[in-house]
């Protein structure tokens, strides 16, 4: 039988999720999460016409509150968990060649 | 280490000092830990000061907190503006919350002295605390098996008592189900009646915090501790908090327990039926009526969970990007790669399957087929639940299938580790609360649950119920082989 979630699909999700995973995580993930999805898809056997859905399990809807402006963090309290600090900014890598021109 | 209500107590008349029971914590921690791995990280030295402060106010006459001077431990998902907050995973080992968590701000103005932070699965995702990404915490009654999980290192510390009491997280049994494994009583919320800003956010629809104690009495008092509003988490209601440990005192008259069929069917250990049955008795016997009722779509319960779990995880967990806080990867050849290699290499297999399962239930395609189909078949098990309690008080039941399991016995097989959370997550689902309190052993001598649910907001009476079985009993002043006050048995 066809595996729910080939090798092609867990690379897409992958993607999708911003991970990496190596070869042999790719054939293993496809086999879990394949037979993850075969016994999840027993939710097949509910009838749920006219069912609505449940996103919250109180009925709890739009809170509002004064809009009443707090002490905001500083750049140290901001940047302090940052794993590249340049200055007040998050450091990352150059998103675009130096000789791009842009 | 005695309980909560009597370290609280003993401060309170200067039978003790606070200084005095957190020294016994750490002797404790410092004796049994190295063997358990229970802790994350504890800081004795901060613990003696904050001690030495409650010693001044009592000294001084001023008003006391509820739990003034008492040591606790708490989970290291919630954040602590001191240490780190690691969510037992690499991605966050050196992350040092610039905030507490609204809970722990609560125990502070309560006066307790938070002594370290407990072992968890990463991120909460588990049933064993076997995914850590840090270390594995063995089970105190039997260091070749799990404590449980998530919350495994809250249920170990406090069953070995290294801690009197600790505060745990559940999204899917992670706090019924290890107070289950390690034989103590373990209470999740209604979804709403404690904020959860400053937890970690797992599963935001379902994750809830609750407290990991040594009796109903404990729980009770740390629950009204750590309930009520907070303008920080929209989620959290407005409702009073009652006082839960008066209530325990209250007159019970004419229960109505009602016992689901499906949670006794097929897979349930005969030990652990024999055991929860055996309980029901105690009640009948006080006088309780129990009430057969029906929750149909308890064999959805599972697929349900881990669609909406996951879906609202790959979410939540798009934050951990490299960059603003967490692990970066030092191996990046552009800024996309930045993401995938830093979050490849910074959360365990069990999230990355987690996060996979999630995305591909909202992707493009699968949206309706998954997502919103699990969404629906949740409207109905909530509906379940709703009429049941037209007909009881309380549900009662076993809280997971089987004693703790051992080592390694499902750690490669992902779906039967899911399977084993049947009992306990459809009550997240519904956003109830339940707690696990000890009802027995097995022939191995490892602990068994049971678990009653109430109503939405219906602690108190839940709370009152479960300690009527604890002032039958006393399979809640066992103590397990590894222990801070030695074995009893």
């Amino acid at each position: 039988m066809a595996k729910k979630i080939d090798e092609a699909q867990v690379r897409h999700i992958a993607m999708l999720s911003r991970l990496k995973p190596s070869d042999d995580e790719v054939r293993l993930f496809s086999e879990q999460l394949s037979a993850i999805v075969e016994y999840i898809e027993k939710l097949n056997e509910v009838d749920t016409t006219d069912v609505e859905p449940t996103a919250h399990a109180l009925p709890i809807h739009n809170v509002f509150r004064e809009d009443v402006p707090t002490e905001p963090y500083g750049p140290d309290q901001a940047l302090n968990n940052s794993p590249q600090r340049v200055g007040s900014f998050f450091g990352v890598p150059k998103v675009l060649d130096q000789d791009s021109g842009a | 280490m005695a309980a909560l209500t009597d370290i609280r107590d003993a401060i309170r008349s200067r039978a003790c000092s606070s200084r005095e029971a957190v020294l016994a914590c750490i002797e404790a921690i410092q004796a049994c830990d190295p063997q358990l791995k229970a802790f994350v990280s504890y800081d004795g030295d901060r613990a003696i000061e904050r001690a030495e402060e409650i010693d001044e106010q009592i000294e001084q006459g001023q008003p006391l907190g509820p739990l003034a001077g008492v040591p606790i431990a708490v989970k290291d998902n919630l954040c602590t503006s001191f240490g780190y907050t690691t969510c037992s995973s690499k991605m966050l080992e050196h992350f040092a919350a610039p905030y507490d968590a609204h809970v722990i701000q609560c125990l502070n103005a309560a006066g307790a002295v938070i002594i370290g932070k407990t072992n968890l699965d990463e991120f909460a995702m588990g049933s064993s605390t076997e995914n850590s990404g840090l270390f594995q915490t063995k089970n105190p009654w039997d260091v070749s098996r799990v404590p449980g999980g998530s919350s495994g290192g809250s249920a170990a510390a406090v069953a070995a008592r290294l801690v009197p009491a600790a505060l745990g997280s559940d999204t899917g049994g992670s706090i019924r189900q290890p107070a289950s494994f390690c034989g103590v009583t373990g209470l999740k919320p209604t979804y709403g009646r404690v904020s959860r800003y400053g937890l970690v956010a797992y599963g935001s629809s379902l994750d809830q915090i609750g407290p990991l104690a040594q009796d109903v009495r404990d729980a009770a008092l740390l629950l009204g501790v750590i309930a009520g509003h907070d303008p920080r988490d929209s989620t959290s209601v407005q409702h009073d908090v009652p006082d839960y440990v008066a209530a325990l005192d209250a007159p019970l008259t004419h229960v109505r327990i009602g016992v689901p069929a499906e949670y006794f069917g097929e897979g349930l250990d005969p030990e652990v039926r024999a055991a929860v049955e055996a309980a029901l008795d105690v009640y009948r016997q006080r006088g309780a009526e129990l009430v057969p009722v029906h929750l149909p779509h308890l064999a959805y319960a599972i697929a349900c969970y881990y669609l909406i779990a996951t879906a609202e995880a790959s979410s939540n967990l798009a934050r951990y990007d490299g960059v603003h806080y967490g692990y970066r990867s030092e191996k990046v050849t552009d800024y996309v790669d930045l993401y995938c290699a830093s979050r490849q290499e910074g959360f365990g297999p069990e999230v990355r399957r987690r996060i996979m399962l999630g995305t591909f239930a909202l992707s493009s395609g699968y949206y309706d087929a998954y997502y919103l189909k699990a969404l629906k078949v949740r409207t109905l098990i909530r509906q379940d639940f709703e009429k049941a309690f037209e007909a009881c008080d309380v549900i009662a039941g076993p809280v997971a299938p089987t004693p703790a399991f051992r080592l390694g016995e499902k750690a490669s097989d992902p779906l039967s580790m899911y399977l084993a959370d049947i009992y306990t997550i459809s009550v997240n689902l519904a956003g109830l609360p339940g707690i696990s309190i000890p009802c027995g052993r097995s022939a191995d001598g490892l602990p068994i649950g049971l678990q009653l649910m109430g109503p939405h907001f219906g602690e108190a009476p839940l709370l009152r119920i479960a300690h009527e079985y604890q002032r039958e009993t006393d399979w809640h002043t066992r103590t397990p082989p590894v222990c801070a006050n030695g074995t009893k048995e």
